[in-house]
């Protein structure tokens, strides 16, 4: 079986979606096994084409449920090959069980997740419920913030979690519709410039390789199971960070295009600053250059990689701030923002002496208005003047009825 | 193409080198290692193959052990059969692409579930595997009870069956519902290959298990496997509850082809009343109150109707 590249131009107008696919298909990967699910079966459409006309090499299995789809890309990566697929909400939900297997078990993955609500009450539109939802699982979590972005890190994450020294699944996130339905120019690779960059697949433990039978997936008790998942979460603490800045760095040789651990605008002599993700980057950017024309110095932190979670590069694009917003895009359920308490667990017992506040926004996809963003900037530089926090900790934006506000 | 392997006697057999160690930790008595054995040695070709989590699993790789010398994997539940279609499909995308380390094997893909994993909480993950046409092949060891967690009842738990979710009590005789025609429903899927398998019919199980290994597409076994612990006998007896089992026929032997041609290949020669089967089981003891007894009856009519039926359709050729 053969397959023919595709002829790219310099930019092609893609959105989020169909720069996923491209990658996917750039990537080569060997297996997808995958079910569609709003807003992100495009990807999975996109690559299904890709098939169909002759552009794909790999195995693609349509399986009838999201569960099924990761298990058959854990059987996949197990056996020894790429692997890759892309879901949503509730797909993802369904998938949770199987997110910790894959991560566990060490198998190197590439899952699109187009971040989308979760139900009840049912709702197709981006927020990052979803994407909150597989912080805990030990996987790798990149944040797309454009269609650009979402083609780009779909490269990088085949190489960090493909790494020997990593061997740990990978999630690249992007906003549901505003991202995965928004075309815009993206930049491309060609094809040789892609799989250049990823390089051949080098299995491990391949199931395939009979010389070498191996056992996947044991059983440990009290005995090994807490020493297993230390080791996992040591690997996530010590080792992926620098391979992350590592592929990074190779990918602007190879692009022009820099990516960060985290991504700061107009941070060295601000004031003020909000920390966020998703496409609210790109938006608390434009207002932050506005509100300079106002007087406030305002800055942006977006986040770039969600897990492992950048507490140090944080810490130092923190430093000098005085007062913080951390935008969460997905309900708390009792409890702050998981951005405000990673921010709070970062800067405490530093020097820092920011005045930290929280604000949980667009959920199900309400629009985060240039308004909505102009004022939580004023908040800021209030409390700065005033030198506390003059707002509750908690503060709901753009919700219908009274204000919300708690602690 | 594999060579098929060629097995003159049961001491042949049963000496195969072993891919599946006796170092483990299933209950002496167990029909699943038994079973895991006669298909594994069926074959000299590679494996490929996957767990569900049960009592096959949690006995046979406990870190830093395993008992397995074959590629192997478990992931959860209910995936087992998916967790193998996976690695078949990467097999296929690399045969393709030329990137197989040992291009020269003909490696199987089997996935191993009890009837739990597969009749409950994994049906829709082997449908799945089935209905897409995946070279695999799905054995069930069917023990009719979760058995690794202490013997709740499933949907192959057959009516009047104490298990510990519908225990027999002062005013129950234990499971109401019939054990569900799982063989029927996967044939259904129009797959190349499904059968009903017994460990002590060992010669017609080997014949079944190469059959399934040379067709092309997924197969599905079902193999009883008389539980000592909670099928309440002595672990010494494991062979004479087989034998009960398919000589009662309570559990016929047959195959179907194609989905629907279907043929018998055990006749017993002295068909074992049903009763004889229930009175060696204490999951079954109570039916032997006067109450009961009547369930009993209702047994034999259920078994012969069944036997009837298999009859029926062999003759028919459909």
């Amino acid at each position: 079986m053969a397959f023919d590249k595709m002829e790219l131009r310099d930019i092609e107008v893609w959105d989020g979606n169909f720069a996923a696919a491209q990658a996917m298909r750039q990537c080569q990967i060997d297996v997808v096994a995958a079910y569609p699910i709003t807003p992100s079966t495009p990807i999975v459409e996109g690559y299904a084409k890709f098939l169909a006309d002759g552009y794909v090499e790999g195995e693609f299995v349509m399986v009838e449920s999201e569960h099924a789809a990761m298990s058959g890309c854990i059987g996949a990566a197990a056996a020894g090959g790429r692997v890759a697929t892309a879901t949503s909400s509730q797909g993802f939900a369904l998938m949770v069980e199987t997110l910790y297997q894959a991560s566990g078990m060490r198998l190197p993955i590439v899952l699109n997740v187009v971040n989308r609500a979760l139900a009840a009450p049912l709702n197709v539109n981006g927020d990052h419920s979803d994407m909150y939802l597989g912080r805990d699982s030990g996987w790798i979590q990149f944040d797309a913030y454009c269609p650009q972005d979402a083609y780009d890190l779909n490269f990088i994450a085949f190489k960090v979690s493909e790494d020997h020294d990593v061997r740990l699944p990978c999630m690249v996130h992007q906003d549901g519709f505003l991202t995965s339905h928004t075309a815009q120019g993206v930049h491309t690779l060609t094809d040789d410039q892609g799989y250049g960059f990823v390089g051949e697949f080098k299995p491990m433990n391949d199931m395939l390789d009979f010389e070498h039978p191996v056992t996947h997936g044991v059983q440990t008790e009290e005995d090994w199971h807490f020493e297993h998942k230390a080791r996992q979460h040591n690997d996530l603490m010590t080792k992926v960070m620098p391979k992350i800045q590592a592929a990074f760095d190779d990918f602007e040789k190879l692009s022009g295009r820099k990516y960060n651990i985290v991504e700061k605008y107009d941070m060295d002599d601000a004031d003020v600053c909000v920390v966020c993700m998703g496409t609210s980057v790109e938006t608390a950017r434009e207002v932050a250059t506005e509100m300079r024309a106002q007087g406030i110095k305002a800055g942006v932190v977006g986040i770039r990689v969600i897990r492992p979670f950048p507490f140090f590069e944080i810490r130092e694009a923190l430093k000098d701030i005085k007062a913080i917003a951390a935008l969460d895009r997905s309900s708390p359920g009792g409890t702050v923002g998981m951005l405000f308490n990673e921010i709070a667990g970062s800067l405490y017992n530093s020097d820092s002496k920011a005045l930290l506040s929280g604000y949980v926004y667009g959920l199900g996809g309400r629009d985060l208005t240039k308004a909505n963003l102009v004022a939580l900037f004023k908040e800021l530089q209030a409390n700065v003047d005033a030198g506390k926090v003059t707002t509750p900790l908690q503060q709901f934006i753009g919700v219908r009825g009274p204000k919300l506000a708690y602690l | 193409m594999s060579e098929m392997k060629k097995i003159k006697n049961l001491k042949e057999f049963s000496t195969s080198a072993d891919r599946f160690e006796g170092a483990n930790l299933l209950c002496p008595g167990c029909a699943h290692s038994i079973i895991v054995r006669e298909v594994l040695n069926a074959t000299n070709d590679d494996m490929v193959l996957s767990a569900s989590t049960g009592c096959l699993e949690v006995c046979t790789a406990v870190y830093p052990y395993t008992s397995w010398d074959a590629s192997w994997i478990h992931i959860g539940f209910e995936n087992g059969s998916t967790a193998v279609a996976g690695a078949e499909s990467m097999y296929k995308a690399l045969k393709n692409k030329g990137r197989l380390k040992q291009p020269e094997r003909n490696p199987k893909f089997v996935s191993f579930a009890g009837d739990g994993a597969s009749y409950d909480i994994g049906f829709q993950w082997i449908s799945g595997c089935m209905e897409r046409g995946h070279n695999i092949m799905h054995v069930v060891l069917d023990n009719e009870v979760y058995a690794n967690t202490g013997g709740q009842r499933s949907s192959s738990t057959p009516i009047g069956s104490s298990a510990t979710t519908s225990p027999a009590g002062r005013v129950s005789y234990g499971e109401k519902k019939n054990k569900k025609d799982m063989v029927a429903i996967m044939a259904a899927h129009g797959i190349p290959y499904s059968a009903q398998v017994a460990p002590n019919k060992w010669k017609d199980m080997v014949k079944k298990i190469q059959h399934g290994f040379s067709v092309d597409g997924p197969v599905f076994i079902n193999a009883v496997s008389p539980c000592t612990t909670e099928w309440k006998f002595d672990p010494k007896d494991t062979m004479h509850l087989t034998d009960l089992s398919t000589d009662t026929l309570v559990f016929p032997l047959y195959e179907i082809i194609d989905g629907h041609e279907l043929n018998i290949t055990y006749r017993p020669k002295n068909v074992i009343p049903v009763e004889e089967y229930l009175a060696a089981q204490g999951r079954f003891k109570h039916l032997f109150k006067d109450e009961y007894k009547y369930l009993i009856k209702e047994w034999q009519e259920r078994v012969d109707a069944n036997w009837a039926y298999l009859q029926r359709r062999e003759e028919a050729r459909v």
